[in-house]
């Protein structure tokens, strides 16, 4: 195993970051996912009638249940359905605490290219969840 | 268990070997015939709720053991089979399919950059411009119709076995000379190779087709929704010349960033149902989990032909499907 000073600074500080929030993101999915399942949160969408509209397309399935697109789910994150989504945000949203993490590190030894690759990781990272790129139904 | 007991005992090992072997064979055909009845029964079936999800987590599990010792990623083997034999949308088994690649990549990701088999300057350049073309893939993905995607992840899939059948490895590809574009990124390193219990330093050259490769590798990642490790890999090793086990590592950690940024098109679009996107991820991180520790007493050639037979039989299935052959 390679010993940890032959590992750079910014790759050990973002392996920690991304470990963090993995686990930390895992165990927020299934407490929520229990939470739903279990009847713990009122659920948005009732479990038994979930088979009638889970094989529609999503254009379909949002109409029939008037559920909410980009960041609306977030207002009803006190439903058990939506509840399980803010761990998966939070999965997905584990790189950007990482990337904005090592750009200082970068910056401090001049390394122009590598601020400037992860600053636009960051930003195609932002842009993805900011909900404001929206394509057509099907 | 297991392995101290292959580790001992050769002769047990081989009995062990063929008898996991054996019933992981009769499970997947099991498997394989349970979802075509299930699938074949009437729209009006009498499963309750909880049962798809139930059976989709144990599929998931089934999915995450094979997927470790055949090499290749869970969400490659997750949307062809959950889409073709499960009553949910693809639009949601892709968003489900996304979270699944995604969360085998942050798990495994991290510890893979402490010991050197991830390297971010490697990965972060590829990363950068396969997760702005994986965004692009979500959206056409989720603009088209759904049998065109289905056509065309039929004949992705049949490609991903053509390509798992013929592909070679190569465990350290010789890199004389790095290329320019490599060298002004500073993408080299060293990592440590226990079989050798030796460090090892590696280089990289053909960066721009590389570069080049991985647009096209997260548009396919993202409308798809399967991860991209069966083409990161090849690209990495084969094209590259960066050694195996590091074009696995830093394939993990590229996922992270291209599945992440198209799985929020799909979140945005709210096509990611939890009662499916989690006991698939549950699912198939316990199933990894079990099949790392199998890793030692499986045969992984015999389970790597297995899963072959399974994506060709799945491809073929989301072709006809798509093709409105075999509805």
């Amino acid at each position: 195993m390679l010993k940890n000073e032959l590992i750079s600074e910014e790759q050990q500080r973002y392996a920690t970051l991304l470990s963090w929030g993995a686990r930390s993101g895992l165990a927020l999915l299934a407490i929520s996912f229990l939470a739903y399942v279990f009847g713990w949160m009122p659920a948005h969408v009732p479990l038994d009638q979930l088979p009638m509209v889970w094989s529609l397309p999503v254009h379909e399935y949002l109409k029939q249940t008037q559920t909410p697109t980009g960041w609306g789910w977030l207002t009803m994150a006190g439903y058990g359905d939506f509840a399980s989504l803010i761990g998966i945000a939070w999965l997905s949203g584990s790189s950007l605490i990482c990337l904005l993490a090592v750009i200082p590190i970068y910056a401090r030894r001049r390394d122009i290219v590598f601020v400037s690759i992860c600053s636009i990781a960051l930003a195609v990272q932002v842009l993805a969840a900011s909900g404001i790129l929206r394509s057509g139904g099907h | 268990m297991l392995a101290h007991t292959a580790r001992t005992t050769p002769q047990s090992a081989i009995n062990w070997d063929w008898r996991l072997t054996s019933a992981m064979g009769f499970v997947l055909m099991a498997f394989a015939g349970m979802v075509y009845a299930a699938e074949s029964a009437p729209a009006t079936s009498v499963m309750a709720w909880w049962g798809w999800p139930l059976a989709l987590f144990f599929t998931c599990f089934f999915l995450g053991i094979v997927a470790v010792p055949s090499g290749v990623g869970g969400g490659v083997l997750f949307v062809p089979i959950v889409g073709g034999f499960f009553p949910f949308h693809l639009d949601f088994v892709r968003g489900a399919g996304l979270l699944v690649a995604l969360a085998s990549a942050l798990a495994a990701g991290p510890s893979l950059m402490r010991v050197g088999l991830a390297d971010l300057r490697l990965a972060l350049p590829l990363a950068v411009l396969a997760s702005a073309s994986s965004i692009a893939g979500a959206m056409i993905g989720l603009a088209i119709p759904a049998n065109i995607v289905q056509i065309a992840l039929g004949l992705t899939i049949l490609g991903i076995v053509i390509l798992m059948a013929t592909a070679k490895k190569s465990e350290f590809p010789e890199v004389a000379v790095p290329d320019k574009l490599s060298t002004a990124l500073m993408m080299h390193g060293i990592f440590h190779d226990a079989s050798q219990g030796k460090n090892i330093s590696w280089q990289v050259h053909r960066t721009p087709l590389g570069l080049v490769l991985f647009v096209g590798i997260g548009f396919l990642a993202g409308l798809f929704g399967m991860g991209a490790g069966w083409a990161n890999v090849p690209v990495l090793n084969l094209l590259m010349g960066v050694p195996l086990k590091v074009s696995a590592g830093t394939s993990s950690f590229i996922l992270t960033l291209v599945d992440s940024s198209a799985a929020w098109i799909y979140l945005n679009k709210g096509a990611v149902l939890a009662i499916i996107a989690v006991p698939s991820v549950i699912g198939m991180m316990l199933g990894a989990f079990i099949g790392a520790r199998l890793l030692s007493v499986l045969k992984a050639s015999i389970v790597r032909k297995m899963v072959i037979t399974l994506l060709l039989f799945a491809g073929l299935r989301a072709l006809l499907k798509g093709l409105g052959i075999w509805i």
